[in-house]
């Protein structure tokens, strides 16, 4: 059981799948979709069987396979899970058969065929897992670059209306990010080089360097900003409103819930370890920069009027809080940060789904367009609500477990980034409830009402231009309805996993944490904090 | 007091919370089979809770008992340990909330009848009743937080329930914000236990507080009060209370005025253990008490919605709890007294007000009121009864519980004891001047009805639970203070009770109170029994007249100091982060790019260049690093 290749095997199905999903014939649409669904589940079983497998006491690294690749550089194709690699594979495992469902009926436009919409989903879940399963810091920048392909096309061939402008924007960024990233890496086999008399890749070797503290930084800085980038981290975030706007919603979904947290997960397993020295002196600076993004972020949420901009925003506001709990270095918050990656990827991956689901019945992004939707479709508000909630981190969500130790697990060392980090739950509560007041609550408006008989049907700009068009008040006489449908059976096998999920682990997170915290305190002691966590400060008197 | 094991029928007191959370969940997620009898289920899970919640109280004895659930949160040093505490404190809120939760359950089957989303309504009642009973049953802080926000989401969509009307929508969503900014402080006081005792559990931060600088324990103190005033519709957290009325009637008795909004009374008697180290702090939640009593019963005397009046009533009775308890030691068992006996005749006159707005066509103006004691004679008897032991008529509910509070300030012995006692008197007074001025405008007087409205008596289902809690009303002060006094029930959290040395003798207490009681009477029916009521405001009115009608301006301040800034803030970074922060990158790249314009169409050859341009620039960085190094 231990000596089959998972990884190997989870990388190789969806990549297998890509191909024969590529190389069926024109006019098979529909059995490409069910083949996508089939291998997607085939690899949630995978990651769930690798979960089974994985002993959570045992050695860091579990199911590892390691094939020389490139011998001049001493490249290996090594791949190995910790943790928090391994609750990541469950992640992607998990999202992308929700994503594929929820994306059954997309349609591609021009001349592009929904054919090569699922080749790229099951090419880019192949990349996913292989950047999160590589051990080897040359595989991962690999996997790291070639990730930006499979989304690239999703965004550029089948994204909204600006699609080509999101996408080469998504690009250059990553182009920028990366290439600092390689001069890193690059540098870092130099740095081993020296050390070791022979150059490596091999992560376990590097974390053993000493490295001179003035070439950390350097180093430090070069995997900081591809990762800031990635994550993203204001100032470097602009990019993701408009690729997390114009992507289908499916692509948003893996966008925001995996592709984003390469970047927070590449703090925690290559900025702290292998450069521990940098990480400690420059965290002063990245709180900033994390605390800054919790509230800005957060107050340009509130001002959206683009409803899939507006939880892109939500999101860099969640990115911040992550990075707080990375850049705090203790055991407590690293732990609730690595939650708080896997607990945003289904909450705001929910959030994602469901916008989308408004939209696809009335055509139109923009949150003035809407209202009174909870009246005539009380499921569709609900899960809307469901999902804003764990947005918000309300208890009972899975984000609560995840952001509360992030704060508290903050708070012992960074006093000040945390109590200002926690103002930004009230904002949260404010662009949660405002974009759900706004579309579920009072009176029918909108693109969805029902054209009145008699007066001149209101005027319902498809695209929606502008938001001010869509106050219309209905005629006095007749209440206004809408013409909305609640959810489908198939948009209700979407959420329900979904839905499931974010009470479960609100309720029972500790299986997940234990599974995460023996990385976590890896990492602890790599960057030179104590792995058992938080002391207290006043001396405590035996209690029990 | 030591703990001790859960055993017998209390091992099983997560039933208590379970019950009504399975309720909630099977009308939720039954859609529409569960239609038929949805409400029975919903009002049947709170009753059980009650009969266990009574079984287990009559098991306890004095006992202090702990019931291990499972593991919630365990890593580094952070153990969360989901467990029960079950003590004389946590029992008396139980009985509260599963008692007088069950009565409103069965009052709520015949006020929502006609309302297509009625089992909803129980769904979220049921859910409602889960979190609450977590909130107090809870044995850490982390538990406790839990329930805090829980009752919160509760109470958001109950508010909301008529959510078409965007009133509704409004107060849901400010009662719901303005309870976050206190659940911050509730949050931070967390996070500060934690730093400093390594530990969020009652025993563990009560047992070491004592170890704490005094400046960190103020500080917590400080943290949790800003948690029970967003909670209770404290001063400066009051405003989203009387806007909360827009819920259902029901919803407002028993969450906004029975329950929920003495949470925060409840987490200051909790944490009694903290307040004692901290002088500081409870001075704040004397103050906070006496201006928020205050500000509640001048803005009641101005309102003209009958449900408004009700809930600045509940905002000033609140405050008189804040002040008992503020005071310490002699002030626990009275607020707590005052809480029970206020959530009787509380939620009494709320459910009377509904069945008033029921017969009356939802109307809630009381200008269009007058005259209906003859037609509504149950709901007159009840609501009567409600109103003598709100005001404090001798020998009822609130003359036993509202007098041992004012007893209790004077006892202080020194001139602030004299001056919260004075303000209590006084706010007595405004008390009675406010509940008569409603029942003159709703009860006497002649009709002033919209044209086309048949007032009636309400259905049994709900006259039945407005008697029983009528009897409460009567009867609690009595039974809690003399008969079977809850200072003797509670000595096991709070200790023996301290001999008070009277400073004003309790008769001379009791005279002075009730004669202030019978001036505002008075004053009552001079102003409104004697006159027309005329059924449009009067618009010109002196400025303390226009101030009341306002609640002091607390909606102003909120919307200028807060709203409006921060509007304006979100638009001026709206159009920094477009023009400024993703201009000045997209200028960046164009720059580099040569022209703006390719920034679109650099797609052919874009890989080959990515290419090209990533192999430079590393080998310039390689070089650079190879340079470091060997230099």
């Amino acid at each position: 059981m231990t000596t089959f290749p998972w990884l190997l095997t989870m990388i190789a199905v969806p990549a297998v799948g890509a191909a024969a999903v590529a190389a069926l014939p024109r006019g098979r649409e529909s059995l490409a979709r069910q083949l996508a669904l089939g291998v997607s589940l085939l690899v949630l079983l995978l990651a769930v069987l690798a979960t089974i497998a994985f002993d959570a006491g045992g050695e860091r690294f579990q199911l590892t396979t390691s094939v020389s690749w490139i011998p001049d550089f001493g490249v290996d194709f090594a791949l190995g899970v910790d943790g928090i690699a391994l609750v990541m594979l469950l992640l992607i495992g998990v999202l992308v058969p929700v994503v594929v469902v929820a994306s059954w009926r997309e349609e591609a436009t021009g001349r592009r065929s929904m054919r090569a919409f699922w080749a790229w989903l099951l090419l880019l879940e192949s990349m996913m897992v292989g950047v999160f399963a590589a051990t080897d810091v040359f595989l991962f920048y690999v996997f790291f670059e070639a990730m930006l392909v499979p989304m690239y096309f999703l965004i550029g061939s089948f994204g909204g209306p600006r699609r080509q402008y999101a996408a080469v924007k998504f690009f250059l960024y990553s182009l920028v990010g990366g290439l600092v990233m390689l001069a890193a890496v690059i540098g870092l086999y130099v740095v081993s080089a020296n050390e070791l008399g022979e150059g490596t890749f091999a992560f376990d070797a590097l974390r053993q360097i000493e490295i001179d503290p003035g070439v950390q930084k350097l180093l430090f800085l070069g995997f900081f900003v591809a990762f800031a980038i990635k994550a993203p981290l204001v100032p470097f975030h602009t990019w993701l409103p408009d690729s997390g706007a114009e992507a289908p919603i499916g692509g948003a979904v893996l966008l925001v819930g995996v592709l984003d947290k390469v970047g927070t997960f590449g703090f925690i397993r290559y900025c702290l370890p292998l450069f521990p020295d940098a990480s400690r002196d420059l965290a002063p600076y990245v709180l900033v920069l994390a605390v800054a993004g919790v509230l800005y972020a957060a107050l340009l949420a509130m001002g959206q009027s683009d409803m899939k901009r507006l939880v892109s925003y939500t999101s860099i506001a969640h990115f911040g809080f992550i990075a707080l709990g990375i850049f705090a270095f203790t055991t407590e918050a690293t732990t609730g940060a690595v939650l708080y990656m896997v607990n945003h990827g289904i909450a705001t991956g929910l959030l994602f789904l469901v916008v989308g689901m408004l939209i696809a019945r009335g055509g139109s992004r923009l949150v003035g367009d809407y209202g009174g939707v909870a009246a005539q479709a009380p499921l569709l508000a609900g899960v809307f609500l469901i999902a804003g909630l764990a947005s918000l981190a309300l208890p009972g969500t899975n984000s609560f477990v995840s952001e509360f130790l992030v704060l508290i697990g903050s708070f012992p060392t960074r006093p000040v980034a945390t109590v200002l980090a926690t103002v930004g739950i009230v904002l949260a509560a404010l662009y949660v409830l405002l974009v759900y007041q706004r579309t579920m609550h009072g009176p029918a408006r909108g693109v969805l009402l029902e054209p009145a008989p008699e007066t001149t049907a209101p005027a319902t700009g498809g695209g929606g231009a502008t938001a001010a068009t869509a106050t219309l008040e209905a005629p006095a006489a007749a209440p206004a309805r809408l013409r909305v449908r609640d959810l489908s059976r198939r948009e209700l096998a979407v959420a329900a996993p979904m839905v499931a999920l974010i009470i479960a682990l609100g309720v029972y997170p500790q299986p997940l944490i234990a599974l995460i915290e023996p990385a976590v305190a890896a990492t602890m002691s790599d960057v030179g904090a104590d792995p058992a966590g938080v002391s207290p400060e006043a001396p405590v008197e035996g209690t029990d | 007091m030591e703990t001790v094991p859960a055993d017998g029928l209390i091992a099983a007191s997560w039933l208590l919370i379970a019950l009504p959370l399975a309720g909630a969940a099977v009308l939720l997620l039954g859609g529409r089979r569960t239609d038929r009898w949805g409400h029975l289920l919903g009002t049947g899970t709170v009753v059980a809770a009650f009969v266990l919640g009574l079984l287990c109280t009559l098991q306890l004895g004095g006992r202090r008992v702990d019931v291990d659930l499972f593991t919630f949160v365990s890593t580094g040093s952070l153990d969360v340990q989901a467990g029960l505490l079950f003590d004389p404190l946590s029992a008396v809120f139980v009985l509260l909330i599963t008692g007088v939760g069950a009565l409103i359950h069965v009052y709520s089957i015949g006020y929502m009848a006609h309302d297509p989303r009625r089992r909803r309504f129980f769904a979220y009642l049921n859910l409602f009743v889960a979190a609450m009973l977590l909130l107090v049953l809870g044995d850490n802080f982390v538990a406790l937080y839990v329930g805090w926000e829980g009752v919160g989401l509760a109470s958001y969509l109950l508010i909301a329930f008529w959510h078409e009307r965007p009133s509704a929508a409004t107060a849901a969503k400010k009662a719901f914000i303005m309870n976050r900014v206190g659940d911050v402080g509730l949050a931070l006081a967390i996070f500060l236990m934690f730093a400093q005792l390594g530990t969020v559990s009652y025993d563990g931060v009560f047992g070491a507080v004592g170890t704490l600088a005094g400046g960190t324990v103020t500080a917590i103190g400080l943290l949790l009060l800003l948690g029970a005033c967003g909670k209770s519709g404290q001063f400066p957290l009051q405003a989203w209370l009387p806007d909360a009325m827009e819920g259902p009637t029901p919803v407002s008795a028993l969450i906004h005025a029975a329950t929920m909004v003495t949470a925060g009374v409840y987490l200051i008697a909790r944490c009694a253990p903290i307040y004692d180290e901290t002088p500081t702090a409870r001075a704040v939640v004397l103050a906070v008490g006496a201006i928020t009593l205050m500000i509640g019963a001048i803005a009641g005397c101005a309102q003209d919605d009958i449900k408004k009046v009700l809930a600045y009533s509940t905002v000033s009775q609140i405050g008189y709890m804040f002040l008992a308890v503020g005071l310490g030691p002699v002030g626990y068992v009275a607020g707590l007294a005052h809480l029970l006996t206020h959530g009787f005749f509380k939620a009494g006159l709320f459910l009377g007000a509904g069945s008033v707005m029921h017969a009356m066509g939802d109307s809630v103006d009381m200008r269009r009121f007058g005259g209906l004691a003859s037609r509504m004679k149950v709901t007159f008897v009840t609501f009567g009864l409600g109103y003598l032991a709100l005001i404090g008529f001798p020998f009822l509910s609130g003359f036993y519980t509202k007098d041992a509070i004012i007893e209790a300030a004077f006892d202080r012995g020194d001139g602030w004891g004299y001056l919260l006692g004075g303000v209590a008197i006084l706010a007595a007074g405004l008390t009675a001047f406010y509940m008569t001025r409603l029942m003159l405008m709703t009860f006497f007087g002649r009709p002033r009805w919209e044209p086309g409205v048949h007032p009636h008596e309400s259905p049994t289902v709900m006259t039945a639970p407005m008697v029983l809690l009528a009897v409460g009303s009567v009867l609690a002060g009595f039974l809690l203070v003399v008969a079977f006094p809850l200072e003797s029930w509670l000595t096991p959290v709070f200790g023996e009770p301290e001999e008070a040395e009277h400073v004003v003798a309790p008769l001379v207490v009791s005279v002075l109170v009730t004669v202030v009681m019978a001036l505002g009477v008075l004053t009552a029916w001079l102003f409104v029994g004697r006159r027309e009521v005329p059924v449009t405001a009067p618009v010109r009115v002196s400025p303390v007249t226009r101030a009341a009608r306002r609640a002091l301006y607390a909606d102003a301040v909120n919307e200028s100091l807060f709203m409006r800034p921060g509007q304006w803030l979100t638009r001026a970074l709206v159009f920094v982060d477009n023009r400024g922060v993703d201009g000045a990158v997209n200028g960046l790249a164009a720059t580099l790019g040569g022209s703006s314009s390719r920034l679109g169409r650099t797609q052919t050859g874009f890989v080959r260049s990515y290419a090209l341009s990533m192999l430079g620039g590393a080998v310039v960085v390689a070089g650079a690093l190879l340079a470091v190094t060997a230099g």
